[in-house]
């Protein structure tokens, strides 16, 4: 039904279309091809030097790290877990938004994921990346690391499979496996489409292998599509059990402070809403040097991220609440203690940090305005990032630092390398964006021409 | 190579090796919706080795195409559940067996399902995704280096914004003057004969 014929009453309840400007199939296929086929910008060499120099931190210090010894962090006695498993569990949790955005909000036919799954779910990726490096060298010996997996050894020694600790190994592994199955899974139409609008023969010859063969015939999309959903299936439990696995690493164990039931849930709640930060932390300067995306992913997009970090912020504000009053319900005296020590003990300005981060700054969300304005939207989505590694912060060194016996308290110093290993890693996160950006369509084409209202096969016929 | 042939009734262009055998009729449209309308009329008219092309998974095309529901969802259950026992075989066999590993006085049989599980649910997971993705492109035939269709030099707009019928040779409707006229009823436009790699 064309909207000129409705009346105004019934125009209000037409849904805003998907795509702004009444853009046509060929003209998404060549913008968002555009970025990629054109000529490598200079901005792109500018930031990629930088990115990439930052990046190199992270090896160095690794290097410096083994052939030095753990000595070189900051992690002693009593706080073993510090900034690794800090850093870790930030990155992880990144992740999971990629995830959310491209599997839940596909199987709950939520279209307007179509614009930002693409980007998501390489976020995701590069969020594992940087993730799997804290533990693997946290193990101590990263030449032993294998020890991990259950492959026979001439010491006749198998892991404790009930541990937390080899149930997260697999949780991580399987869901970097997965993200990338799902992942280059909806990339096989799109690069067909570079293929086939490939100039030059080293493009048509990478892009064409890339690409497998896709035809794009019916008989094959029968199988993509029931490929696609089943993966989208099988990745909302597996996001949702990841960053439960996670928090069973804390949960499981009999410290104050960790020994909480409400760990799981808190945790993946917590992981959406930085997550989605993180994707509009990236996506907002994308969209900012690319005008034209604007158009796929609109002021509507921008509202509906904020919504979700609105809703997952107050449920991790929630989750601090409860945290609390279970603390002072529970009536043990070590649980009392330890919530009071991260609210004002020597941590109390992580812990404020956290509370302000995470709870507070996104309330602004709940005035349009704030939502709308890609400014306030970034300067939240910074305060969001900050707060969730806070939040981090505060439940593994907080609680480490002040444990049972008054005669083994201490608190933790970050060495330069925890610091330099941490910033390296942003280094090479944004270094792995901006390869994707250059060489991988951002956008899900085929997916965004399916949601055209032409993509439609009873397009312009009359209702029944 | 694309020529065309006027001593043909209707206007025609082969593609492709011209001594090589046909592979298939092909025609162009410009929408989903004659697609759709087109397809519907190819089904039933009976043919049976063709396919619809279009830049997206189209809504309702399996139904107008007359095909069965995809079985790779049979497949993902299998390697769901052989994810599922590896994981138990592997748990219990270096748990139980080869290596007991008595931890808080816990038993290491059976009665400790619980703790296992974490393992068994991932592994059941990445095997169904496995055969998800895999099993999705056996179905499919791909990877592959070439095919006949992409002798066609307008297919390559499949993945842009066209959208094209093709029926096979191999078909035991097939025959070229038929099927050629058949495809020109359908009201799609360049109409090609293509043919095989030599």
């Amino acid at each position: 039904m064309d909207s000129a014929t409705l009346s105004a009453e019934e125009q209000k309840l037409v849904r805003p279309p998907l795509v702004l400007n009444k853009r046509t199939m060929g003209w998404i296929s060549s913008y968002v091809s555009t970025i990629v086929e054109s000529k490598t910008p200079r901005w792109w060499f500018i930031s990629i030097a930088i990115t990439s120099s930052i990046a190199l931190l992270t090896p160095l210090m690794l290097c410096y790290l083994v052939a030095t010894g753990v000595g070189v962090w900051g992690n002693n006695s009593p706080v073993f877990w510090a900034w690794d498993i800090t850093n870790f569990v930030f990155w992880i949790g990144i992740g999971h938004a990629g995830t959310l955005i491209s599997a839940i909000l596909f199987i709950t036919r939520q279209k307007w994921r179509t614009s930002i799954n693409r980007a998501a779910e390489a976020m995701t990726l590069f969020a594992v990346v940087c993730a799997g490096i804290y533990p693997m060298f946290h193990v101590g010996r990263i030449w032993k690391v294998y020890f991990l997996a259950p492959v026979p050894n001439s010491n006749g020694i198998w892991q404790n499979f009930r541990s937390p600790l080899l149930w997260d190994v697999f949780a991580v592994s399987t869901y970097f496996t997965v993200s990338v199955l799902f992942w280059y899974t909806g990339l096989i139409p799109d690069l067909a489409t570079l293929r086939d609008r490939c100039t030059t023969k080293i493009k048509k010859f990478i892009y064409g292998i890339m690409a497998l063969g896709w035809r794009g015939g019916n008989r094959q999309w029968r199988h993509y599509e029931m490929a696609y959903i089943l993966l989208a299936g099988l990745s909302t439990p597996l996001v949702l059990s990841v960053h439960s696995v996670v928090s069973f690493d804390f949960a499981t164990s009999v410290i104050p402070g960790w020994h909480a039931t409400i760990f799981p849930p808190y945790f993946v709640a917590g992981a959406i809403f930085g997550g989605f930060a993180m994707v509009l932390t990236i996506m907002l300067p994308a969209r900012a040097i690319y005008p034209q995306l604007h158009d796929m992913i609109t002021p509507g997009h921008i509202n509906k991220m904020a919504k979700v970090i609105l809703l997952t912020g107050s449920i991790v504000g929630y989750a601090y609440l409860m945290e609390l009053f279970i603390a002072w319900y529970g009536a043990n005296p070590y649980e009392r203690a330890a919530f009071w020590y991260r609210a004002f003990g020597p941590y109390w300005w992580a812990y404020a940090c956290m509370m302000f981060c995470n709870v507070v700054s996104p309330q602004v969300f709940w005035f349009k305005w704030c939502r709308t304005n890609v400014y306030a939207v970034f300067i939240v989505c910074m305060f969001v990032n900050a707060g969730m590694w806070f939040e981090r912060f505060v439940i593994i060194a907080t609680t480490l630092a002040r444990d049972f016996l008054p005669s083994s308290w201490g608190l933790f110093h970050p060495t330069i390398v925890d610091i330099l290993t941490f910033i390296g890693t942003f280094g090479l996160f944004t270094t792995l964006f901006l390869l994707f950006v250059r060489f991988l369509p951002m956008i899900c084409m085929f997916e965004v021409k399916a949601v055209l209202p032409e993509a439609n096969p009873h397009y312009g016929e009359e209702h029944h | 190579m694309e020529r065309s042939t006027t001593k043909m009734m209707i206007s025609t262009t082969t593609t492709g090796f011209s001594t090589a055998p046909i592979y298939a009729v092909g025609v162009e449209f410009d929408s989903a919706r004659d697609l759709y309308h087109a397809a519907e009329k190819v089904r039933d008219a009976g043919y049976k080795r063709w396919d619809t092309f279009s830049p997206f998974p189209i809504h309702g095309m399996d139904t107008a195409m007359g095909l069965p529901k995809s079985w790779l969802s049979a497949l993902v259950f299998i390697g769901g559940l052989t994810g599922f026992s590896t994981a138990a075989f592997m748990e219990f066999g270096a748990s139980s067996f080869l290596y007991p590993l008595i931890v808080d006085a816990k038993p290491t049989n059976l009665m400790t399902i619980p703790a296992f599980f974490p393992i068994m649910f991932e592994l059941t997971i990445l095997f169904s995704a496995l055969t998800a993705t895999f099993g999705m492109l056996a179905l499919n035939g791909l990877p592959r280096w070439n095919h006949p269709l992409f002798n066609w030099d307008r297919f390559k707009k499949v993945t842009e914004d066209k959208f094209y019928i093709a029926i096979e040779a191999t078909d035991e409707k097939f025959s070229l003057e038929e099927t050629r006229q058949f495809l020109q009823s359908l009201g799609g436009s360049h109409i090609t004969v293509i043919h095989h790699d030599e």
